[in-house]
């Protein structure tokens, strides 16, 4: 039931799908089997830009889930993500030192590892742990929220004050996480070179599969009564209270779970860039992301997804130029442009297209009526 | 206390006794008493002001009474201690004075929403709509007149229409009591009328309290009237006889 839900009447979806499987297949045969000097070939950094962009598509799907379906603009996504990409940090760095104290904690003189770094020496824990300690901080944040009904404006300052608290926690020395430097020198994952070209080809393709389980998993949320629940606590929160829908555990539900999806997104960022600091936390990274969701179409799924690579894809272009010190100026003007011009962002704007305008004949007259007029806004 | 049986305070579906409540000093209901039994249909009316709306928010606990008892239930529960979705899944229902649907969903999705379900995040995840929940769909949309807009937007709608699918959300959810908040504000005398026959036809089975400007509407209900001034009760029997104390012709009807 669910299967079909997510593929009739969904074109968008599907070609979503489509593409990211073809990807996940094609960039490592293209960047593994075919020689560098073909016009095929699929260089490394390619493959590690673009595997980059995916794990920024998993983060703003999962944004969208909250914002788009659920009304919870949270300017402080961006916490969720680095707190899965230390996790995965933590665990390399371990890989790097064989399980001792990395650098950073020789040079602070600390003989044994802290409590919380317990663990981490295994993939399996580590992964766990990029599921959990995002979701645990968003249960605990969520639920003191929610309850306490924070919503619109006030929460979104509460979720900027929580990723800027992290910002300067993470940006201390004596934290154990490498404070300024964050971790990085990460040698192996899983017993693989994280340099080798087959473990960075894999990555992009886990990253790509990732991006499709969380898109699948996205779906059939929103899709079920749950995500209808979801949509109405957005367009009328009192309402859905009087009907004896409880809505702080709705909230606290999504919220749990979009944070969740953010942090396997970071986990999947780190091993490609290689790095993670306390920069991933800064307030202007969880803008940013609310910029990427509102370009590619709110409330949209593959919009969230198709806006963060896009904005991203221009950045990169726009920042390896001589435009470099005038990205913000674009971003801005990006965030005008659409918020002017397509309010509906570039997916919404296309769904709200009636295509089948354009193949003829097939309708009866009489389905005039049963098209769904504009929702009002 | 007029209704005491045994050790209960009351043996009514809903008892008001002593209820007050102040905004920043203005006092929006004063030592309000009130009684719906089992199964009765109550219009109110007032002037605007008179606490109609209050009465309601503080009934399906949106606001918190300063003082007093409100005591559902024949007096088995004391609803100043809950919040508004324990209230609702009570039984007690509400329909807001500017009518409020979910728009973004279609009138079905509006209704499936309502039903009388388990309301828990799990259930709802992993929902399935039977054949039962179909039928008392189908059912609903017959009786509020909008089979023929099942799937268009709830928002689309008109707004009489948007009154019914809020009628037909509270019926979906089956509420004992069912408070109904100038349900015929904006409508055509026509429309008027049929919502007049369908709060009639829902009080055959369910307790309702109609809070109701349009004096033809409530004529047309012909049920007990409470006239509300100033936040407590003026007068109480039936429309020709409120309508002929001289108090209430001089609060509300203006002389």
């Amino acid at each position: 039931m669910i299967s079909r839900a997510i593929f009739e009447n969904n074109v968008g979806g599907t070609i979503f799908l489509g593409i990211l499987a073809i990807l996940a297949v094609m960039v490592p045969v293209l960047h593994l089997a075919v020689p560098e000097d073909s016009f095929f070939h699929v260089s490394t950094s390619t493959v590690v830009v673009f595997g980059k962009y995916l794990s920024f598509a998993l983060l703003a799907l999962s944004l969208d889930l909250i914002w788009g379906y659920c009304g919870i603009l949270s300017l402080g996504h961006g916490a969720f993500f680095a707190l899965g990409g230390y996790a995965m940090g933590m665990y390399l760095k371990l890989q790097t030192s064989g399980g001792a104290p990395p650098d950073f904690m020789v040079f602070l003189n600390w003989k044994d590892l802290p409590w919380y770094w317990w663990g981490f020496d295994h993939l399996s824990f580590a992964l766990l742990m990029v599921l959990f300690i995002p979701g645990i901080l968003a249960f605990v944040f969520g639920y003191f929220a929610f309850r306490s009904r924070v919503t619109g404006v006030y929460l979104s300052i509460i979720t900027q004050l929580l990723t800027y608290a992290l910002w300067l926690s993470f940006f201390r020395n004596d934290m154990g996480f490498g404070g300024n430097n964050g971790l990085t020198d990460f040698s192996t994952i899983a017993g693989y070179s994280v340099q080798a070209p087959e473990t960075r080809a894999a990555l992009f393709s886990t990253t790509a599969i990732a991006l499709m389980a969380g898109y699948l998993i996205a779906k059939a949320v929103v899709e079920s009564k749950l995500g209808k629940v979801l949509v109405a606590i957005r367009d009328a929160e009192s309402r859905t209270r009087f009907i004896g829908y409880r809505v702080e555990a709705y909230k606290t539900f999504v919220f749990t779970l979009a944070a969740m999806m953010a942090g396997v997104a970071g986990a999947l960022y780190v091993p490609q860039v290689g790095i993670i600091n306390p920069g991933e936390f800064h307030p202007a990274n969880s803008i940013e992301m609310v910029i990427w969701v509102g370009a590619g179409g709110r409330g949209t799924l593959t919009g969230a997804a198709l806006g963060a690579v896009l904005i991203n894809y221009f950045k990169t272009i726009f920042t390896t130029g001589f435009l470099a010190p005038y990205w913000l100026f674009a971003l801005g003007g990006i965030f005008i442009l659409v918020t002017v011009f397509l309010p509906k962002g570039i997916v919404g704007t296309l769904a709200s297209v009636d295509w089948r305008r354009w193949i003829p004949a097939k309708r009866a007259p009489a389905d005039e009526a049963q098209l769904k007029p504009e929702p009002a806004e | 206390m007029d209704q005491v049986s045994g050790n209960k305070i009351t043996r009514a579906l809903l008892y008001l006794s002593g209820v007050s409540v102040s905004f920043e000093g203005f006092r929006a209901i004063n030592n309000l008493s009130l009684t719906i039994d089992h199964g009765e249909m109550r219009a109110i009316i007032g002037p605007n002001g008179a606490g109609k709306t209050t009465m309601m928010d503080i009934i399906t606990g949106k606001t918190r009474p300063d003082e007093g008892d409100v005591l559902y239930n024949d007096g088995n529960v004391d609803l100043t201690q809950l919040d508004e979705t324990s209230i609702a899944n009570l039984g007690i229902g509400r329909k807001f004075q500017k009518p409020t649907v979910f728009e973004q969903h279609t009138v079905e999705d509006n209704l499936l929403l309502s039903l009388k379900a388990d309301r828990g995040v799990w259930p709802n995840l992993f929902w399935r709509t039977t054949e039962a929940h179909r039928e008392r769909i189908d059912e609903i949309l017959e009786i509020t007149k909008l089979t023929a807009h099942r799937s268009r937007m709830a928002g689309a709608l008109s707004h009489g229409q948007k009154q019914w699918l809020e009628i037909g959300m509270l019926l979906g959810q089956d509420p004992k009591l069912l408070l109904v908040d100038e349900p015929v504000a904006g409508m055509t005398d026509a429309e008027t009328a049929q919502t007049a026959d369908l709060l009639r036809d829902i009080a055959k089975d369910h307790s309702v309290v109609v809070v109701e400007h349009d004096m033809d509407f409530v004529r047309a209900l012909d049920v007990k009237v409470t006239v509300l001034h100033e936040g407590s009760v003026l007068a109480e029997g039936r429309l020709d006889q409120v309508t002929s104390d001289e108090r209430v012709i001089e609060v509300y009807l203006g002389r």
